[in-house]
C-alpha cells in the first residue's frame, strides 16, 4: 500500500460522486418508478386487486417495464447518451450517469411498488371501500401506509442495486467509486486503489442494508 | 332505514351467484341472513351494500333506489354505512383509534370532532384504555370491537356484520353479539348480519332469511323460523346448531325450543322400546321439558339423542337421573 494523499483525496472524491449518483438516481427512480407502480397496481385486473382495471394501458406500461429491465446495463447507458446530452449537456461523468441510473432503476421500483401494495390485504381494500372511499384515498390513505414496512425494503433493495449500477458505470467515464478502481486499479495497475474502492463499495452496501433492515424492522415492531 | 332487495341477480362464471333475491329487511332490526358457503351470502351483501351493481333487479333504501346511482353519488352513500367482517380488516398501519378516525378522515371531520367522538366510540365498544393500540396487540374481540367502533364513526344508519363472529371463540362471540344489540337499540340501526351460524341468529336476530344456491328459500320471525321450519336447509342448519358448546356431529336433530338445556340423554338402540321417561315421571313427581331430539352419532356409535331440563325438588331430580343411568341411558349433564 503506497497511497499518497492525492490519491486519498482522490478516493475521497469519487466516493462522494457515488454517493451523488446514488442519491440522486434513487430519488429521480423513486419519482419515475413510484407512480408507475401506483398505476401499474391500479390499472391491473380486478381479481389482481386492480382498482381501475384498464387491461390496455396495463399492458402497454407492463411491457415497457419488461423491456427496460431486460436491457444489460452497460448497453442502457450507451443508448442514452444521446438523452443525457440532451438532459445535462454532456454524455460523460457523475451528472450525466444519473440519467441512465434513474431510467434503468424506475421500472424495478415501479415492479417493487407494484408487487407491495397488491400484497395488501384485499380485505383491508375492501373495508375502505365499504366506508365510501375514493380510489385515491384507498391508494394514498391505505395502500401506501399498509405497504410501507415493504416498501422501504424494496427502497433498500433499490439502493443497493444503485450502488452496483453506479460502479459499473465508470467503465464508460461516469465516474465515482467503479470509475476510480478501473483507472487506477486496473489500467495502472494499482491494486490498493482497488482494494479500498471496493472496501468501500462494500461498506456502503453492508450500511444501507443495515439502516434499511432496522427501519423495516421497527415499523412492523408498532403495528 | 328500510332495505328492500327486488328481485336481484348476479351472475358470474365461476363463483357463487345471486339468482333472483327478493326481500325486504325492516328498519330498526337485526336482520340474519344465513347460508352454507357458496348459497351465494357474500355476493348478496357486496350487492346490498352498494360495493356491486347487480345484473339485474333493484336495491332500495327507504324509498330511494341506490343500485344504479353514479358512482360519486354511490361514495357518498356508502359513508353511511357501517360495516364489519371476519376478518376485521383493520388498517396495521394505524392504532385502533387512527383505525376509529379513518372514516370521518374521508368524511372530512375536523381534527377536535375527530379526537372526541373517537374517545367517545372507544368508550362505547369498552375499550378506552386501548385508543393508542397498535392493532397487533389486540385480541380477536377487541379488534373486532374497534371495528365495530370504527363502523359506527360517522353515524350510519345500516351496519352489516359479514360473518363477523365467525372468527371468534363462543364466548366472545356472545359478548360481541350483545354489543351488536345493544348498539342497535341506542343508535336506532338496521343490522344485517350475514352468517353460516344457526347460533348467531337465534341469539342476535329478530328475523331471518334463508339462503340457498342465490335463493331465498325461507324467510320470517326468528321464532317461528325455530318453531317451524320448512325448507330442508332450514332444518339442516337447526340441527347443526350448536347447544351450548356441544355440536350436533350428524343431522337428525330438531330443536323446538331455544331454552338453555341442563341434560343430554343418550339412549342405545335397545333402551327404546319402553316408555322410560313417562315411567321415571310417575315415580318420581319430576317433570321432563324436552327442547330436542333426534339421532346422533357420537363416537362411530348411534344414539337416540334427547336435548332437556328436568325439574322438580333437587332430591327427585337425582333419584330420577340415577333411575335413568341405571336402565342404561348416558345421562351427561351439560356445564353451564
Amino acid at each position: 500500500m503506497n497511497i499518497t494523499p492525492a490519491l486519498w483525496r482522490l478516493i475521497f472524491q469519487s466516493t462522494l460522486q457515488t454517493f451523488q449518483m446514488v442519491g440522486l438516481s434513487t430519488l429521480f427512480s423513486v419519482i419515475l418508478g413510484l407512480p408507475l407502480g401506483i398505476l401499474l397496481c391500479v390499472t391491473s385486473p380486478l381479481n389482481q386487486g386492480g382498482l381501475k382495471p384498464k387491461p390496455v394501458l396495463n399492458e402497454i406500461l407492463s411491457r415497457i417495464v419488461n423491456i427496460l429491465r431486460s436491457f444489460p446495463f452497460i448497453i442502457l447507458i450507451i443508448v442514452l447518451f444521446p438523452l443525457s446530452r440532451i438532459i445535462v449537456g454532456t454524455a460523460i461523468g457523475t451528472k450525466a450517469t444519473i440519467v441512465p441510473l434513474s431510467i434503468a432503476a424506475a421500472p424495478f421500483v415501479a415492479r417493487l411498488v407494484e408487487t407491495s401494495l397488491k400484497e395488501v390485504d384485499p380485505g383491508v381494500i375492501q373495508a375502505a371501500k365499504t366506508m365510501g372511499s375514493t380510489n385515491r384515498q384507498i391508494v394514498f390513505k391505505v395502500m401506501l401506509p399498509e405497504a410501507l414496512p415493504s416498501l422501504i425494503a424494496g427502497l433498500t433493495l433499490t439502493i443497493i442495486n444503485l450502488i452496483g449500477y453506479s460502479a459499473m458505470a465508470g467503465a464508460v467515464g461516469g465516474g465515482g467509486l467503479g470509475d476510480l478502481a478501473i483507472r487506477y486499479g486496473y489500467q495502472r495497475f494499482r491494486t490498493d486503489v482497488l482494494f479500498v474502492a471496493v472496501i468501500i463499495i462494500l461498506v456502503l452496501v453492508e450500511l444501507i442494508q443495515f439502516i434499511g433492515n432496522k427501519i423495516s424492522a421497527n415499523m412492523m415492531k408498532r403495528r | 332505514m328500510q332495505i328492500t332487495l327486488k328481485n336481484l341477480v348476479r351472475t358470474y362464471e365461476n363463483v357463487h351467484a345471486v339468482e333472483g333475491v327478493s326481500l325486504s329487511i325492516p328498519s330498526n332490526q337485526i336482520f340474519g341472513i344465513i347460508g352454507l358457503s357458496g348459497a351465494g351470502k357474500s355476493t348478496l351483501v357486496r350487492l346490498v351494500s352498494l360495493l356491486e351493481k347487480p345484473d339485474s333487479g333493484e336495491v332500495w333504501y327507504d324509498d330511494k333506489r341506490v343500485d344504479n346511482l353514479p358512482e360519486k353519488e354511490i361514495i357518498l352513500r356508502r359513508r353511511r354505512i357501517g360495516m364489519i367482517f371476519q376478518n376485521f380488516n383493520l388498517f396495521s398501519s394505524r392504532t385502533a383509534g387512527q383505525n376509529v378516525a379513518y372514516p370521518m378522515e374521508i368524511n372530512r371531520y375536523s381534527k377536535d370532532r375527530i379526537k372526541s367522538r373517537i374517545a367517545e366510540l372507544m368508550e362505547l365498544v369498552g375499550l378506552s384504555d386501548r385508543i393508542d393500540a397498535p392493532i397487533s396487540t389486540l385480541s380477536g374481540g377487541q379488534k373486532q370491537r374497534v371495528a365495530i367502533a370504527r363502523a359506527l364513526a360517522c353515524e350510519p344508519d345500516i351496519l352489516f356484520c359479514d360473518e363477523a363472529t365467525s372468527a371468534l371463540d363462543p364466548k366472545t362471540t356472545q359478548s360481541i353479539l350483545k354489543l351488536i344489540k345493544d348498539i342497535q337499540r341506542k343508535m336506532n340501526l338496521t343490522v344485517v348480519m350475514i352468517t353460516h351460524q344457526m347460533e348467531v341468529v337465534r341469539d342476535a336476530c329478530d328475523r331471518v332469511a334463508v339462503l340457498s344456491d342465490g335463493n331465498v328459500v325461507e324467510e320470517g320471525l326468528v321464532k317461528d323460523i325455530f318453531a317451524h321450519p320448512k325448507s330442508k336447509v332450514t332444518k339442516e342448519f337447526l340441527s347443526h346448531l350448536t347447544t351450548n358448546n356441544r355440536t350436533v356431529t350428524e343431522d337428525g336433530m330438531v330443536m323446538w325450543s331455544n331454552e338453555i338445556a341442563h341434560y343430554v340423554l343418550r339412549f342405545m338402540p335397545d333402551k327404546v322400546d319402553s316408555p322410560i321417561i313417562s315411567e321415571i315421571v310417575k315415580s318420581y313427581n319430576v317433570d321432563f321439558n324436552i327442547i330436542g331430539a333426534g339421532t346422533q352419532v357420537v363416537d362411530t356409535e348411534r344414539f337416540g339423542t334427547m336435548v332437556c331440563n328436568i325439574t322438580g325438588d333437587s332430591a327427585s331430580v337425582a333419584l330420577s337421573i340415577q333411575d335413568l343411568q341405571h336402565r342404561g341411558i348416558i345421562v351427561e349433564e351439560v356445564n353451564q
